[in-house]
């Protein structure tokens, strides 16, 4: 403590900002800086001196700012000062900055719950073949979600996740994408697959794990994957997809292609240290990557108030030099319009951009979570009902007089029937012979592999009774 | 003394005499061999408060001796053509030929851009290439190799630098649940030819943290290869095959051995991947080792064939999948076993081999398997700690006299 007196130049001035002690002390000013008092209630600035640590600190008009930074350096001395990373202006005055700052950043939103375009809104406008095509996909999106759920509580496939309340992120940032965008999903977003032409029987054969599985039946349901459309098979663990989209941008900017890389990330899967690392690598290396925060508010029972006690995502791209924004997630047109943008200054300007998008997950977490565990089911009811996203864009479609009553049954009823018989045809479909254990381990099969191929083969042929009916080498 | 060498000797292996002067005497003849350049061979560093030793001659027991498993030129024979270099310059070389050849391989690390990397394995290659092509990260270990595994799947070829192989235990969700496992689970759609490599192994004083044996850790991922190297030879061999390569590869690389001098040849040649190297042929007893410790093997050998054993001496090269091949035929002539490795006693490389051997070639073993290996213990940092940590050519010596009673 005495130390800190010692050195502190200003000591006077500065004591005499923070415990309003003008009135007592001599004015000594040392800098032509003008002099305010400090804090609100939310600067924690400290007091060394701790007999006057209750005087009351007034506020100034000034500190309703939201960005402290900006405002410590305007009332500085003028002087800087030479550091590692670049020149710092100083002030003897003692802040720290906030932990947090009085109002929340705001989300952009283009639309309104009765799917009115807000007067004076800024965004890029969607043709009517677009509008229909996203508006088509949503509601196909919900009824493959809804059947293959039911699919699942029957026993017919092991596993599933919905996207319920998440339509919007899912296909409108899909639309705002070019096919050459390679995407690096986490596992809540098939509707991008579905965008870029992921047909409703090859969903049903991944879930089902058969033969025309792409994956070859080695992954559990949900998770697709697919390099003809750019779509990253999906790894379960949370997060580890966020720095491979860091190298796929370097990939892309190496090889100057005209195209970035769009990762998607849950509220709960920043907490990993690959999120931390995946946007400082990205930002560093200046690689195309445009990330995707789905803020949905829950990750599985744990709210995002005990996930984290930043506001939300957005701030944190700052914190790594990365462009962000705050978006309505379940407002289409507005998730379009910042995925479109965010997309070009990625390519052009080669740099990350962070979006979040604020939803809010309707669902379970997968089907094995009963999520009226651990939240009201009435707060669900709410955003099922009074804030869906594809009620949202409906209204707004068929106000264009771009969507009727009509094409709206015939459409669910369509997608129903085709999903019915896609679900009935791929559990029919056989499933992968014994040969697919043991390939693409390596892109040759090894000794020790061979031979315990073998072996299998020829227990399984001493013995077929006890494996199960059609199970083939 | 005693008591230290008591404590480290009861730990290892199944030696329950063991005359800790045999092994000082050992090593003192080694160093002053480096004075003369004779045609013995010389053992790099036994002694771990050595930094820098000086060159090791391979063997040239010209008339004893066959050339490596690789159906390439032999390198030993043709002394007139080929170039002396050191260890990590071979790896430097092999890098740098196989980037010239290939705009798609690319090297990432800590480091490893214009300071060459902390054992100058990158040296040089940033400046050729671009800060680009040989990118200095930020630290963070999964982060970067996360980055190369996304990266390849997009079509480049990452060459990982881990700076000490420790580190990638950072990493170790990425390499087991990622690089080993996408190409299997994408259904084949995806490949990760990746490769990791970094310095690793006990010598140093380094500490406990930085003498890691990852190998140990990583041979259960499937889907991943490993090899280690051991000469300037197959340090550029390997290199180069590893980043030819489909598969993700960890080549392991000794902190010790960097400095070792061979001659290597001028043309382009690669080693085979899954291969192990005869580096002395013998009768009598097989030993199998790889990395710094077939330098402790050879010295061993010396005194050895002075008693008038004759061991065969096998580099196993690649520690994922073994090379039963060689090994099944070593074995089948000797019919006695000695692993001779660096891991740790409990589920290291020796562990896997020695239950390898036994399945596969039970019929063929005169003697039960036997394997030295480290202790069960954290590295310490002291020099003379850190040296009984490790097998010495004693041990090796007594452990051959007992198998061949």
């Amino acid at each position: 403590m005495a130390i800190w007196f010692a050195r502190s130049k200003n000591l006077v001035s500065s004591l005499r900002h923070n415990l309003n002690l003008s009135a007592i002390l001599n004015k000594c000013d040392y800098s032509p800086r003008p002099i305010f008092f400090t804090t609100t209630s939310q600067l924690s600035t400290t007091s060394f001196l701790s007999p006057v640590a209750s005087l009351r600190h007034e506020s100034t008009a000034v500190e309703t700012q939201a960005d402290h930074l900006v405002q410590q350096i305007d009332e500085d001395d003028g002087q800087e000062l030479d550091f590692p990373g670049g020149k710092v202006g100083y002030t003897s005055e003692m802040k720290f900055i906030p932990e947090s700052s009085s109002r929340r950043i705001p989300c952009y939103r283009i639309l309104n719950e009765d799917g009115r375009i807000i007067p004076d809104s800024d965004f890029i406008p969607v043709s009517e073949k677009l509008a229909v095509r996203m508006y088509e996909q949503m509601a196909t999106l919900q009824v493959m979600d809804h059947i293959f759920y039911e699919a699942q509580r029957q026993g017919r496939i092991s596993f599933y996740l919905t996207s319920v309340g998440e339509e919007a992120i899912n296909i409108a940032s899909a639309a705002a994408l070019s096919p050459d965008d390679v995407v690096l999903p986490q596992y809540r977003e098939p509707g991008v697959l579905l965008w870029r032409g992921f047909t409703l029987e090859e969903f049903a054969n991944q879930c089902f794990g058969n033969k025309a599985d792409y994956g070859k039946g080695r992954q559990m349901p949900i998770h697709y994957g697919s390099n003809r459309l750019n779509y990253f098979t999906i790894s379960s663990p949370i997060a580890t997809q966020l720095p491979q989209a860091a190298g796929v941008g370097y990939s892309l900017k190496m090889d100057k292609k005209n195209a970035c890389a769009v990762t998607f990330i849950g509220d709960g899967g920043t907490s990993e240290g690959d999120f931390h690392a995946g946007l400082n690598f990205a930002a560093v290396m200046e690689a195309p990557v445009v990330f995707i925060c789905r803020n949905n508010g829950w990750a599985i029972s744990t709210h995002i108030s005990e996930q984290f006690r930043s506001d939300g995502i957005v701030v944190k791209g700052q914190a790594y030099g990365i462009r962000s924004i705050r978006v309505d997630g379940n407002d289409a047109l507005a998730v379009y319009s910042a995925v479109r943008s965010a997309r070009e200054m990625a390519v052009t300007e080669q740099r990350p951009v962070l979006i979040e998008a604020m939803t809010y997950r309707v669902g379970h977490h997968s089907t094995s979570d009963d999520s009226t565990k651990y939240r009201a089911a009435d707060e669900i009811q709410y955003w099922k009902m009074s804030r869906n996203p594809v009620n949202r864009f409906r209204k707004w479609v068929e106000d264009n007089g771009w969507w009727s009553e009509e094409d709206e049954s015939k459409l669910r009823s369509n997608a129903r029937k085709q999903l019915l018989q896609a679900i009935q045809a791929a559990e029919k479909w056989e499933k992968q012979p014994l040969t697919e254990l043991f390939n693409d381990v390596y892109d040759v099969k090894p000794k020790n592999l061979e031979e315990q191929e073998l072996g299998l083969k020829e227990l399984v042929e001493k013995q077929p009774q006890d494996y199960p009916p059609g199970f083939h080498v | 003394m005693s008591s230290i060498i008591h404590g480290a000797g009861a730990a290892t292996t199944t030696l329950s005499t063991f005359n800790s002067i045999d092994s000082k005497i050992l090593v003192a003849p080694s160093r002053t061999n480096l004075s003369v350049r004779s045609q013995r061979y010389i053992v790099a560093g036994s002694d771990a408060s050595k930094k820098n030793f000086g060159s090791g001659l391979r063997v040239r027991h010209s008339q004893k001796l066959i050339p490596n498993a690789v159906a390439t030129k032999e390198a030993d024979t043709s002394v007139s053509t080929g170039h002396e270099l050191l260890l990590f310059e071979a790896l430097q070389e092999g890098l740098e030929e196989e980037m010239d050849r290939d705009p798609h391989v690319c090297v990432m690390g800590e480091d490893v851009g214009h300071y060459g990397g902390s054992y100058k394995v990158t040296k040089g290659l940033a400046d050729k290439f671009g800060d680009l092509r040989v990118l200095d990260t930020p630290i963070c270990e999964n982060a970067f190799t996360g980055m190369g595994i996304g990266a390849a799947m997009t079509g480049l070829r990452p060459v990982i630098e881990g700076m000490n192989m420790g580190f990638l235990l950072l990493a170790f969700n990425q390499i087991s649940n990622n690089c080993g496992m996408l190409h299997y689970t994408s259904g084949g759609q995806f490949t990760i030819p990746v490769v990791i490599r970094g310095p690793g192994g006990v010598g140093r004083q380094l500490g406990a943290e930085h003498s890691q044996r990852l190998e140990s850790y990583f041979q259960s991922i499937p889907g991943i290869q490993m090899v280690a190297c051991s000469t300037p030879y197959n340090a550029k061999g390997l290199m180069k095959a590893a980043i030819r390569s489909e598969n993700p590869v960890i080549l392991f690389e000794h902190v010790l051995l960097y400095n070792l001098k061979e001659k290597i040849p001028d043309e382009d040649y690669i080693c085979n991947l899954e291969e192990a190297e005869m580096v002395r042929p013998g009768e009598h007893i097989t030993i199998l080792t790889y990395s710094r410790m077939r330098y402790h093997v050879m010295q061993a050998a010396k005194t050895l064939v002075n008693k008038g054993y004759d061991p065969e001496v096998i580099d196993i090269r690649s520690l994922k999948p073994f090379d039963l091949h060689t090994i099944g035929n070593s074995v089948k002539k000797t019919h006695r076993v000695l692993i001779v490795e660096e891991c740790m006693r409990t589920g290291g490389i020796g562990a896997s081999l020695t239950a390898a051997i036994n399945e596969n070639f039970h019929d063929y073993l005169d003697a039960p398997v036997m394997c030295l290996s480290s202790q069960d213990v954290p590295t310490p940092y002291a020099g003379t700690l850190e040296e009984w940590t490790v097998v010495q050519p004693a041990q090796i010596v007594t452990a051959v006299e007992q198998l061949c009673q």
